[in-house]
C-alpha cells in the first residue's frame, strides 16, 4: 500500500513538472515559430541572429523579461495585480493534466474530463480581467471589459458544440473518446457524418471558439496594438508580462490537443497502424501551424463584428447542430 | 457665365471699401486665379458668404505683415472644384490693431486655417471660438513670421 | 479606479491618443472625450513637428530652401518640390523645356505609387493585418531603387531645379521604369484579391467613416478624400500643368464616401499613375532638361501668385509674395493634409474608437506635412 501511494505520489510530481516544462517549452518555441512562419509569407528571413537558425531566440526573449524590473503603480490594486498572471497561466497548465498524450502518456483520468477541462479554462477569463481592472490604466480597462464581452459571447457556442458532441459519444472520458476514434482516419469525429452530417462544421465552429477563447488573431481585440497600445498588458513588464505571454501559447496547446483529442483521434495512426504520441504531436502542431497561419493573414475583426458573428452566426449553427444530432440519434 | 456674374456681386461688396479695394478678373496662368478681390475688413464675411453660395471650397487663408506699409494683409484663396476656378479674396488691416472678422461660421476648416494666422502674425480674428495656439506651443506668445520677430 | 467602480452613473473620460502611438502616422495627439467605447469629441493637437518652414523659407534664398520642400511631406516629396518650383518658375517667368516637363511627370507619379504603396501596408496594419505590408514595401523598394539611381536619395528628393530638373535620365531608368510598370500591374490584382475581397476587410471598411462632399467642401479636404466621396476634382485636369494636358488618364471617382471608397480610389490611382509614366517613357522628347539662361541668384520681379499640385495627399498649393530680392517676402505652404485632418473633429463624432482609427488611417495624414 505504501508503495503503490509512493509511486502515486512520485508520479504526480513527475507529471507536474513535466507538465510545467512542456508547456514552457513549448511556449518559447511557439513564439520562435511564430516569428519564423509570417517572415516565410512575409518574404522575409524573421530571427536568425541568436542561435542557428534563431533557435535560441527564445531563450534570449525569456533572459532579457526575466532581468527586467517588475514594476508595479502605486495606484495599482498590489495584490490582484500579481495575482492576475498567474491566475491565467495555472489554469492552462492544469487543463494539460488532463489530456491523453498516448496511450500511456497522460496525467489524469477522470470520467468527466471534458467537463473539467472547460471548467479549468474558464478562469483565465478572470484573470485577465483582473489584470487589466489592477493595472489603473484607461487603455488596460477598456481591453478588459472587451475580453470579457468577447469570452463570453464565444463560451455559449463552444460549450453547445460539446454538448452535441457528448451525446454522440456518450462519455466525457477523453481516454474513451479517442479510443472509440480508433482504426482509420473515417473513424475520426470529424468525419463521422453518420452520427450528425455537420460534425465538419461542429469542428470548424470548434477551431474558432478556442480561437476566441485563446484571444488569437483575428480576435485579439485586447491586445489590439494599434488600438490600445498592449491592452489589458498595458502596465506589466518583464516576467509579468512573460507569464501572460507563456498563458497565451499554453491556451494555444491546449486548443490544439483538445481539437486533437476530440476530432482528430488523438494519438491514432490516420492508417490504423502505428498509433503513439508521434501522431499526436504531428496533428497538434499542424493545428498549431493552421492557428499562427491565420493570425498574419487576416485583418482584425471590429469589437462589435466579432460579437455579431458569435451571437447571429455560431450560435444559430450550433442549434441547429444539437438539434440535428439528436433527430440522427433518435432515428438510427 | 456664373464667374461673371459673381464678379459683380464681389465688386458691389467692395465698393463699400477704401479706394484700392474693387474686384478684377486676373489670369490664372500668370497668377493662379481667376479672379481678385479686395475688400475692407468688415466687409470680408459678406464676400464669403457670396463665395459659399456659389460653391467655392476654401483652400488657404495667408498672413503677410507689410512691415513698410505697416499694415498685415489677410489673403484668402478659394476654389470651385467643379470647374477648377480660384478667386482670392484680400483684405488689410493696421499692423498696431490686426482685426479681421472670422469666417469659420461659414467654412469650419477655416477655423484651423485662422488659428495658424493668428499664431504666426497675431492677427485677431473677431469671433473665433478658440484662437489659442495650434502649431506653436500653447504657452506661446511670441508670432514669429513677423518681419520684426528677432528670435 | 475604485471611487469609479462604486458611482455607477455614466461618466465620460479623457483618452489621449498619442502623441507617442502606433496608429497615428507621426507625432499626432488627439484628445478623445469617450462616452464608454463611443467618441463624443475628438480634439487634435498637432504642432509637435512644427519647424516653421515658412519662416525658413524667407531666410533663405529661393534656391537654398529647395531642399526643405522634400521634408515636408517626405513620402511624396516630389509634388512639394514641384509645386514651390512651379510657384517660383511662374513669377520669374522660366519655360520649361518639355523633356523636362516629362521627366517631371514620370518621377511624380513613380512616387505617387510609392506614397500609395506605403500608405495601404499602414493601412492595413492600423486595422491589424501585418502581411500586406511586406508585399506593398517589396513593390515600394523596386520604386525607391529606381529613383535613388537618378536623384540620389531615397525619400527627400530634391530633383527638380527652377527651369528643368537637376540632371537626365539614363537608360537605366528608362528600362527599370518600364520593367516596373509591368510587374506592378501584374501585381494588382493579387492585391485585390489579398485584401479587396477579404471579408474582415471589407467589414472593417465599408460604411465606416462616411464623409460628406458637402464636409469636404466646408474644411477644404482634397484629393483621395474627396475623389472618394463622389466629386471629382483633381488639380491636374481642373487646373492642369505641366505635361498632363497631353497625357491620357482618367480620375478614379467613388461616391459612398466610406473607408472602402478612398481606399479604392488609391488603388485605382495606382492604375492610372502606372499609364501615365507608360504614355509619358512612350512621349519623351530629346533635347535639354534645363531651361537656358536661368539665373544662379534668382530674383523674381516683385508680385505674388498661387500654384498648386496634385500631391498624393490632396492640392499642395504654394503662395509667394515676391519683393524682388533673392529672398521670398512670404512663403505659405497649404498642406493637403492641415485640411484633411480638420473634418476628423466633425467626422468622429459618435464613432467606435476602432472605427474612428480606421477614418485616420483613410484620411492618408503625414504629420510633418500638417505641422511644417
Amino acid at each position: 500500500m505504501a508503495h503503490e501511494l509512493t509511486w502515486q505520489i512520485v508520479r504526480v510530481l513527475l507529471y507536474v513538472v513535466g507538465l510545467i516544462a512542456f508547456a514552457a517549452f513549448n511556449a518559447a518555441y511557439l513564439s520562435l515559430l511564430e516569428r519564423k512562419i509570417p517572415a516565410w509569407f512575409q518574404l522575409r528571413y524573421g530571427p536568425k541572429e541568436v542561435g542557428p537558425w534563431g533557435l535560441l531566440q527564445p531563450v534570449a526573449d525569456g533572459v532579457k523579461l526575466l532581468t527586467k524590473q517588475l514594476l508595479v503603480q502605486a495606484e495599482s490594486d498590489v495584490l490582484l495585480f500579481k495575482l492576475a498572471p498567474v491566475m491565467v497561466v495555472v489554469p492552462a497548465i492544469m487543463c494539460l493534466a488532463l489530456i491523453p498524450f498516448s496511450e500511456v502518456l497522460w496525467a489524469r483520468n477522470i470520467n468527466v474530463g471534458l467537463l473539467a477541462l472547460f471548467s479549468f479554462s474558464a478562469i483565465h477569463v478572470l484573470g485577465t480581467m483582473l489584470g487589466g481592472w489592477s493595472s489603473y490604466n484607461k487603455y488596460a480597462s477598456i481591453a478588459a471589459a472587451r475580453v470579457v464581452a468577447q469570452n463570453i459571447a464565444y463560451e455559449i457556442p463552444l460549450l453547445l458544440v460539446m454538448v452535441t458532441f457528448v451525446m454522440v459519444t456518450h462519455s466525457m472520458n477523453l481516454f474513451d473518446i479517442v479510443q472509440q476514434q480508433a482504426g482509420g482516419f473515417w473513424h475520426w469525429y470529424l468525419l463521422r457524418v453518420q452520427a450528425s452530417p455537420l460534425m465538419p462544421v461542429a469542428f470548424v465552429i470548434f477551431f474558432i471558439c478556442m480561437l476566441a477563447e485563446a484571444n488569437r488573431a483575428p480576435f485579439d481585440m485586447f491586445e489590439a496594438e494599434s488600438e490600445l497600445v498592449a491592452g489589458a498588458f498595458t502596465e506589466y513588464s518583464g516576467m509579468g508580462f512573460g507569464l501572460f505571454f507563456i498563458a497565451e501559447y499554453a491556451n494555444v496547446l491546449v486548443s490544439c490537443s483538445l481539437a486533437t483529442v476530440l476530432f482528430l483521434g488523438g494519438w491514432q495512426c490516420p492508417f490504423g497502424l502505428l498509433p503513439g504520441l508521434h501522431w499526436f504531436l504531428i496533428k497538434m502542431y499542424a493545428l498549431c501551424f493552421v492557428v499562427i497561419w491565420v493570425r498574419w493573414s487576416f485583418p482584425r475583426t471590429q469589437f462589435y463584428g466579432l460579437l455579431n458573428l458569435s451571437w447571429k452566426f455560431l450560435i444559430p449553427v450550433a442549434f441547429l447542430h444539437l438539434v440535428l444530432t439528436a433527430v440522427m440519434l433518435k432515428l438510427f | 457665365m456664373a464667374l461673371e456674374s459673381l464678379l459683380k456681386q464681389l465688386a458691389a461688396v467692395a465698393l463699400c471699401g477704401p479706394a484700392e479695394a474693387g474686384a478684377t478678373a486676373t489670369s490664372h496662368a500668370a497668377r493662379g486665379s481667376d479672379a481678385e478681390v479686395t475688400v475692407a475688413p468688415g466687409r470680408v464675411v459678406e464676400a464669403v458668404q457670396l463665395l459659399d453660395a456659389a460653391g467655392f471650397m476654401v483652400e488657404a487663408i495667408t498672413g503677410v505683415d507689410w512691415l513698410a506699409e505697416q499694415q498685415m494683409e489677410v489673403v484668402y484663396d478659394f476654389t470651385l472644384v467643379a470647374t477648377g476656378e480660384r478667386v482670392v479674396v484680400r483684405t488689410r488691416v493696421p499692423r498696431a490693431q490686426p482685426e479681421v472678422p472670422t469666417i469659420s461660421r461659414i467654412y469650419p476648416g477655416a477655423d484651423w486655417h485662422e488659428r495658424e494666422a493668428h499664431d504666426f502674425f497675431g492677427i485677431v480674428f473677431m469671433g473665433h471660438p478658440n484662437l489659442h495656439p495650434l502649431l506653436l506651443p500653447e504657452d506661446a506668445d511670441f508670432h514669429p513670421l513677423r518681419k520684426d520677430f528677432g528670435a | 479606479m475604485s471611487t469609479t467602480a462604486q458611482s455607477l452613473h455614466e461618466e465620460m473620460f479623457v483618452l489621449n491618443l498619442g502623441p507617442q502611438h502606433p496608429a497615428t502616422h507621426g507625432v499626432l495627439r488627439i484628445k478623445l472625450m469617450m462616452d464608454g467605447e463611443y467618441i463624443a469629441d475628438a480634439e487634435s493637437v498637432i504642432g509637435y513637428g512644427h519647424r516653421m518652414q515658412e519662416k525658413m523659407g524667407e531666410n533663405r534664398t529661393y534656391a537654398k530652401f529647395l531642399p526643405n520642400t522634400g521634408r515636408m511631406d517626405y513620402v511624396a516629396a516630389m509634388f512639394n518640390t514641384h509645386g514651390y518650383v512651379c510657384a517660383v518658375e511662374k513669377l520669374a517667368g522660366l519655360r520649361v523645356p518639355e523633356r523636362a516637363e516629362y521627366i517631371r511627370v514620370i518621377t511624380a507619379e513613380l512616387n505617387r505609387v510609392a506614397s500609395h504603396l506605403l500608405w495601404l501596408g499602414a493601412f492595413l496594419i492600423d486595422l491589424g493585418g501585418f502581411t500586406p505590408l511586406l508585399y506593398t514595401f517589396d513593390d515600394r523598394e523596386q520604386i525607391l531603387d529606381l529613383l535613388e539611381g537618378l536623384t540620389g536619395t531615397r525619400l527627400t528628393y530634391c530633383y527638380y531645379r527652377f527651369g528643368g530638373v537637376c540632371n537626365d535620365v539614363d537608360d537605366a531608368f528608362l528600362a527599370g521604369s518600364r520593367q516596373f510598370v509591368a510587374r506592378m500591374r501584374a501585381r494588382m490584382p493579387m492585391y485585390h484579391a489579398l485584401i479587396t475581397k477579404n471579408i474582415i476587410f471589407r467589414k472593417r471598411c465599408e460604411e465606416i467613416g462616411p464623409i460628406t462632399a458637402e464636409q469636404c467642401r466646408k474644411y477644404g479636404a482634397t484629393g483621395p478624400v474627396i475623389r472618394g466621396s463622389g466629386v471629382a476634382y483633381d488639380v491636374r485636369k481642373a487646373e492642369p500643368y505641366g505635361a498632363y494636358p497631353q497625357l491620357d488618364f482618367n480620375v478614379p471617382v467613388y461616391p459612398q464616401g466610406d473607408c472602402l471608397a478612398r481606399y479604392m480610389v488609391r488603388l485605382d490611382e495606382i492604375v492610372e499613375s502606372l499609364r501615365l509614366v507608360e504614355q509619358a517613357l512612350d512621349r519623351l522628347p530629346g533635347g535639354p532638361v534645363m531651361a537656358e539662361k536661368v539665373p544662379r541668384l534668382l530674383k523674381p520681379p516683385k508680385g505674388d501668385c498661387y500654384f498648386n499640385v496634385e500631391s498624393a495627399r490632396g492640392s499642395f498649393g504654394v503662395r509667394l509674395f515676391s519683393d524682388g530680392t533673392d529672398k521670398a517676402y512670404r512663403l505659405k505652404l497649404r498642406s493637403p493634409c492641415f485640411s484633411n485632418l480638420s473634418l476628423f473633429r466633425e467626422c468622429s463624432r459618435g464613432m467606435l474608437l476602432a472605427d474612428a482609427l480606421a477614418l485616420l488611417g483613410s484620411l492618408d495624414l503625414i504629420i510633418p506635412d500638417i505641422d511644417r
